[in-house]
């Protein structure tokens, strides 16, 4: 007998008390709890969001489609960032006021030429106003998982309303779990020491949203 | 490393050591109160907090009650996307599986993100046998692997230690597994923490080879679930070519929607958060992003006998938030170490002793190490009544009985060093079936009381060596009763 009959075997004789006339998952989980905390406009979502992302220490701009690209390119210049990360299909015009040097994310470079990049652009898939989070799902304006994890200094662009959600049920809802996510809730932080949280090891340090719409 | 659980004392020796300690009682009273406070407010944020635990509780208990369906399920979603399912019935298949998977990659170094699965299977060890070093990248699992040291909490298994001892262990141990610590390394948080991030950077880069475990799968999709804190999970999971997690059989859960119960109870339970700061999903593999192999290695290593229980079974709800670690006033004195486990506290005492069995000096005492207070009740996300898993664990040891080791059903014999206990509730047995002779016997005890001991002699000692025996009253209560009429008469 392999492993997986004998685990399987086991399973069933721990089982033997259960019957087959048991109540089917549909009916045997309550869902008592809400869709989301509290009713909001679309507006004070977003104010929730920009709080909640500035209270895990993300730094939170506010902008529209004109002066975006002036603000991409102050915040590059003041982290000094010489060259930048950029996913495939990130919307040229982001970029179009800095002169900092565009490095496509190749699948030929290593994780150690990405060390060396100062800073990454992205968007992002969803973002929650309820948890301060972001989600990237890898879709071309967000690239593969490595470009947002390796540079010191990420600066994600969530088009706003749209892109955000009051609550985590609702961003389950709107992921699709075949693609890779990542849920980035602040920056990179750690509660190892004296179980007090402390920002910055080895995620970006700096994450910068702008909220843009 | 020396750093195994092997041979442990029981739990009362174990302690007694650890309460004479006044540094470790220091550093975990500070860390379990900060954490208590912050973790009261994050969850007082929801309104829905008592129908999220609830949903939790019968999501994890309805996979459990089907587990043999949601595993095979399980297998096919993986399989489907591009991994790879091993199915491990103990700790040593395990360490074997993942040792000739990493053999099979021709790396002798691997980088591991924190995982209880691996640390109960003592993986790190039998990697280190085979010739292959594992690196923990976890800040709290990396001061404990420098340290030579056991962890001591589920979450922060460096909670027995304080910035200014992290400090020093930076400073002595890096320079041995690879970048030396900075020479003017202070002991503020964030210097550790930058110690760390330059420490692990050039193992992250170069690393071919990642471990982890997993908080969560998903049977429908296929799905695994890391959630962490530090970026060090992110690295592990997307920068090597070959990937390897190894997961308790306990950890599915059907449905993507359940997540949406999980993600909300699990931060604000361990680290008081809204929401951690990173959490992975991934599916198989997928293409041009992340490993190219994804091995899932399915671990029993005691679950199914643990499932076999049918009032100990509720224990693998757990999901590892340690909230009720950091409200046990037993733990908050005696420390992990004394639980003899990678599971301390109020869930260790009932985990350990059904995954291993109660053979052990160490297994056989974990039940008695809780004053049955139900705060870890009170606090945790899925519900689990531990102080009920404990009485029956002290049941099982002190009477014995049926049990199910390693698939097979055994009958386990009464443990020793409990006679007096079942003498004296043989003899209470008999006594409240007798009304005639409680009477008799509470006056006697009325009359006498000036003369009783304030401790108990002979085999009683150790009953009342930490506790005070219950004072008599001058007279019965039911002597009263009838004297007074309940005390209408008014003379008490």
């Amino acid at each position: 007998m392999n492993s997986r009959e004998r685990i399987l075997g086991r399973v069933r004789r721990a089982l033997a008390d259960v019957t087959p006339d048991e109540r089917p998952y549909e009916q045997a989980v309550p869902r008592d709890y809400l869709r989301a905390h509290g009713e909001r406009t679309a507006g004070e979502t977003v104010d929730l969001l920009a709080e909640n992302l500035a209270d895990y220490r993300a730094i939170v701009h506010r902008t529209d489609a004109e002066e975006l690209p002036t603000l991409v390119m102050r915040l590059l210049a003041a982290h000094g960032s010489r060259e930048v990360l950029v996913p495939p299909g990130l919307p040229e015009e982001w970029l179009a006021a800095t002169d900092a040097v565009r490095v496509p994310d190749a699948p030929a470079d290593t994780a150690g030429r990405l060390d060396r990049v100062d800073s990454v652009v992205t968007g992002c898939a969803v973002a929650i106003a309820e948890t301060g989070t972001l989600v990237l799902d890898g879709s071309p304006d967000q690239g593969r998982r490595r470009v947002s994890l390796i540079p010191d200094h990420h600066i994600c662009v969530v088009r706003v309303p749209d892109q955000v959600v009051s609550s985590v049920p609702q961003a389950l809802e709107r992921l699709d779990p075949a693609r890779p996510l990542t849920w980035i809730s602040g920056p990179s932080a750690t509660s190892d020491i004296e179980l007090d949280r402390v920002e910055g090891v080895h995620g970006p340090r700096t994450l910068e949203v702008i909220l843009f719409g | 490393m020396s750093a195994t659980f092997v041979g442990m004392p029981a739990f009362p020796e174990a302690a007694r050591e650890a309460v004479r300690n006044p540094t470790l009682r220091g550093n975990l009273r500070h860390a379990t109160h900060t954490i208590r406070a912050k973790r009261a407010r994050a969850v007082g944020e929801l309104s829905d907090w008592a129908g999220l635990r609830e949903a939790g509780r019968r999501i994890k208990d309805h996979t459990l009650r089907h587990l043999d369906r949601y595993l095979e399920q399980l297998e096919e979603s993986v399989t489907a996307a591009g991994g790879t399912v091993h199915w491990a019935a103990d700790a040593e298949e395990a360490n074997r599986i993942v040792t000739e998977l990493v053999r099979a990659t021709g790396e002798s170094e691997v980088v591991k993100v924190k995982s209880m699965a691996t640390q109960e299977i003592e993986l790190n060890e039998a990697l280190a046998a085979a010739g292959i070093r594992a690196y923990e990248t976890d800040l709290a699992e990396l001061i404990v692997q420098l340290g030579k040291d056991r962890p001591s909490h589920i979450l922060v298994p460096a909670i027995h230690r304080n910035r200014g001892e992290i400090r020093d262990i930076f400073a002595r141990e890096m320079r041995e597994w690879g970048r030396p610590a900075p020479e003017d390394l202070t002991d503020t948080p964030a210097d550790l923490a930058e110690a760390a991030r330059l420490h692990l950077r050039e193992k992250f880069l170069r690393a071919k080879v990642g471990i982890s475990g997993a908080n969560f799968m998903v049977a429908e999709t296929g799905t695994l679930v890391v959630v962490e804190s530090e970026g060090n999970g992110r690295m592990c999971l997307t920068l090597p070519e070959t990937l390897i997690s190894v997961v308790g059989i306990e950890k599915i859960v059907p449905t993507w929607r359940d997540l949406e119960v999980f993600l909300q109870t699990l931060p604000r339970s361990s680290t008081a958060e809204r929401m951690n700061p990173y959490t992975s999903m991934w599916t198989g593999t997928t293409d041009e992003d992340g490993p190219r192999a994804f091995h899932l290695v399915l671990l029993d290593n005691g679950r199914t006998d643990t499932l076999a229980d049918t009032v100990g079974r509720q224990a693998l709800r757990c999901i590892r938030c340690s909230a009720c670690l950091n409200v046990c006033p037993v733990y908050e004195r005696a420390g992990g170490h004394a639980y003899g486990s990678v599971y301390p506290g109020p869930i260790g005492a009932i985990l350990s002793p059904q995954l291993r069995g109660t053979g052990s000096e160490i297994d056989a005492s974990l039940p008695y190490a809780s004053s049955l207070c139900g705060a870890c009740y009170e606090v945790c996300p899925v519900a689990i009544d531990i102080p009920e898993v404990l009485v029956h664990l002290r049941e099982r040891v002190v009477e014995g009985g049926p049990a199910v080791r390693r698939g097979n059903k055994v009958l386990l014999k009464p443990a020793k060093g409990h006679a007096a206990e079942r003498a004296a509730m043989r003899a209470a047995r008999w006594a409240f079936a007798h009304p005639g002779a409680l009477r008799a016997g509470q006056r006697l005890a009325s009359r006498t009381r000036r003369l009783h001991p304030r401790t108990l002699p002979g085999p009683g000692r150790a009953w009342s060596g930490a506790r005070d025996l219950p004072a008599v009253p001058p007279e019965p209560f039911r002597d009263w009763w009838q004297r007074t009429r309940g005390g209408k008469d008014g003379d008490r």
